[in-house]
């Protein structure tokens, strides 16, 4: 059902929500940015409309909501391993459609390949979506290359105009809240193009593997993580386990998220590690991103969000990547 | 959750202590369950991490973990062992089948550390010599005091053609010296078609040692890998054991070669 509600009923809204559920959402961190007097986008936790940043892209997913940058798994007090609780109250959370189509990606993984992870689907089971709407492209977009800039499947869709509100409800908890409300037909923003677009090749020959074209990246690359880190459909972590310093008896089993560019993702015990060539690692990266994933899956695993592009400090561009494998795959097969 | 949680370790007590050389110990853990040769237990000391560490023997109540004191993990499990537990969970991997060699030649070829993984076949068909047409092991060690499982060596000697090699040899020792690669050509093999070989080892003696037994004219087929990464989760989560489309802890350790041979990293 779609409504239009004034801004005031809507706070009234989140704040009846916020009894049960925590809502995270895009949020402007003044000065947090990487550069000096810029800002960082990332999510939080909010309470009003008014906090949340509608009109530029986030500099970091919504992936750590279901995947926290460091997850206790368990607490160790000398033999007794307790696993650690869930937390207290359901999530919303509002993301843009790139992000929403990532989603499927996290499930994939965390889900259906090998056993289902118990302390993803505990967090994903009890967290609803709420699109954002994209009325032009960001920088570094590419959604529509990869088919993500068109959404369905969110819980609702909620548009802030200049004096009301926009929501497109398939959550029958909203529809209850807002049955008094102004029925009005509400179509989620979506962008048809973006300035940058990629083509992806059906198929990817052994030979690009070995392609000078990664060694490119050898040098360039500092190793530093950063678009693993923004990626949305980056999953990989590390276990960590620590002990407390005034207890040494008690400490507890971590996961961290990890990333397959910086130093130490490969090492094996005695020393030995895989790809130790910063131009190998950005072949891994982007073989998994548009070919490995898709062999196993059936699915493109990039979702064309550009943050990768977005963050990086030495402005390696990974749509441009693409597009370069395209190149040398049309030659190969000329 | 506890009964669904795959992260859960369980606690399996050390039964016994062998000690092949300084850094390198068996130990002999409590576990009935169901287990193969190449496939691999995440053991850890909580507080101190988990390591993804293979099987090296199967018996009826226990498993053999051969580890080596090279990692933050495996140093902390030397210290603390002594009368004691460790946490397990696994095993995870596909592990060797040893239907695939019954009644086959087979030529078992593994590099240091790499003995673990496939010793439980060598022990199989030490105990079942009937059930293969000729069984060669050839093991090479960095040097003689890198040898590892010297007792199951002498009993694998009664049934089994062994041959074990150092790369270095030291003054007093007076067995083979040379790389795993060196004896290959002159292992003799009946029926070339249908003789099966095994290889586990460090990348680069794996790639050397396979290209021998291609000239040999081993069928691609016939051959049997098992690779070494960093498992961190064994259950295909955390990445970091993934080749192109592979996940090693799910689809492997154990590969034919003619998938392995697709294994670019």
């Amino acid at each position: 059902m779609g409504y239009q509600i004034n801004k005031t009923k809507m706070n009234t809204l989140f704040t009846d929500l916020l009894e049960n559920y925590t809502i995270y959402a895009p949020k402007r961190f003044v000065g947090g940015g990487t550069f000096a007097d810029t800002d960082c986008i990332r999510y939080g936790e909010i309470s009003t409309l008014e906090e949340i940043e509608f009109s530029e892209k986030s500099d970091y997913s919504f992936k750590e909501v279901l995947l926290p940058i460091s997850e206790t798994l368990f607490y160790f007090t000398e033999a007794v391993i307790k696993e650690s609780d869930p937390p207290p109250k359901e999530a919303i959370v509002f993301l843009r459609s790139c992000d929403l189509h990532s989603l499927n990606r996290l499930d994939t993984i965390y889900l259906k390949n090998g056993p289902v992870d118990p302390y993803y689907k505990r967090l994903r089971d009890h967290t609803h979506f709420i699109l954002m709407g994209c009325e032009n492209t960001f920088e570094n977009c590419f959604c529509v290359s990869m088919g993500t800039n068109l959404s369905t499947n969110y819980d609702a869709y909620i548009k802030v105009t200049a004096e009301d509100v926009l929501i497109d409800s398939h959550w029958n908890l909203l529809d209850q809240a807002l049955a008094n409300s102004q029925p009005f037909t509400v179509v989620p923003d979506s962008v048809s193009i973006n300035k940058i677009s990629v083509e992806i090749p059906e198929s990817i020959p052994q030979s690009v593997f070995d392609s000078t074209l990664w060694d490119d990246y050898t040098t360039r690359c500092i190793a530093c993580g950063r678009c693993n880190f923004v990626c949305p459909t980056c999953t990989c972590f590390t276990m960590q386990d620590l002990f407390y310093s005034d207890n040494g008896k008690a400490g507890e089993r971590r996961r961290v998220w990890a990333s397959c560019q910086v130093d130490g993702y490969t090492d094996v015990a005695g020393g030995h590690a895989f790809r130790e060539n910063k131009g190998q690692r950005m072949r891994f990266k982007v073989m998994h991103k548009i070919s490995d994933y898709k062999k196993r899956f059936d699915t493109q695993m990039c979702t064309g969000c550009g943050r990768c592009d977005d963050i990086c400090p030495e402005y390696i561009s990974f749509s441009n990547c693409i597009n370069k494998v395209n190149a040398l795959v049309k030659e190969e097969n000329r | 959750m506890t009964t669904t949680n795959p992260y859960t370790p369980f606690l399996s007590e050390i039964k016994e202590v062998i000690k092949h050389t300084d850094i390198e110990y068996t130990f002999r853990m409590t576990f009935s369950g169901d287990a193969k040769p190449g496939q691999f237990f995440e053991v850890s000391l909580p507080k101190f991490g988990e390591a993804p560490i293979s099987i090296s023997g199967i018996a009826e109540d226990t498993v053999d973990l051969t580890i080596r004191r090279v990692g933050k993990v495996t140093d902390e499990i030397f210290e603390n062992y002594v009368g004691d537990s460790l946490f397990l969970r696994g095993p995870y991997g596909n592990g060797f089948s040893i239907d695939n060699y019954i009644d086959k030649e087979i030529i078992l070829i593994a590099g240091g550390t790499g003995l673990s993984p496939v010793k439980g076949i060598a022990d199989y068909f030490s105990a079942h010599p009937k059930e293969t047409k000729g069984f060669t092991l050839v093991a090479g060690f960095k040097s003689p005091n890198d040898v590892l499982f010297k007792a199951d060596f002498e009993k694998w000697k009664k049934n089994l053609n062994v041959i074990l090699t150092v790369d270095t040899p030291i003054d007093g020792y007076c067995g083979k010296s040379g790389m795993v690669t060196e004896y290959i050509s002159s292992i003799p093999v009946k029926n070339i078609d249908d003789a099966i070989g095994i290889v586990v080892g460090p990348p680069m003696m794996m790639k050397c040692t396979i290209d021998e037994l291609l000239k040999k004219g081993f069928k691609e087929a016939n051959i049997w890998i098992s690779q070494e990464r960093k498992m961190c989760c064994g259950i295909g989560k955390c990445g970091h054991c993934k080749i192109d489309d592979t996940y090693i802890c799910l689809d492997g350790p154990v590969f034919n070669y003619t998938k392995g041979k697709f294994l670019k990293d």
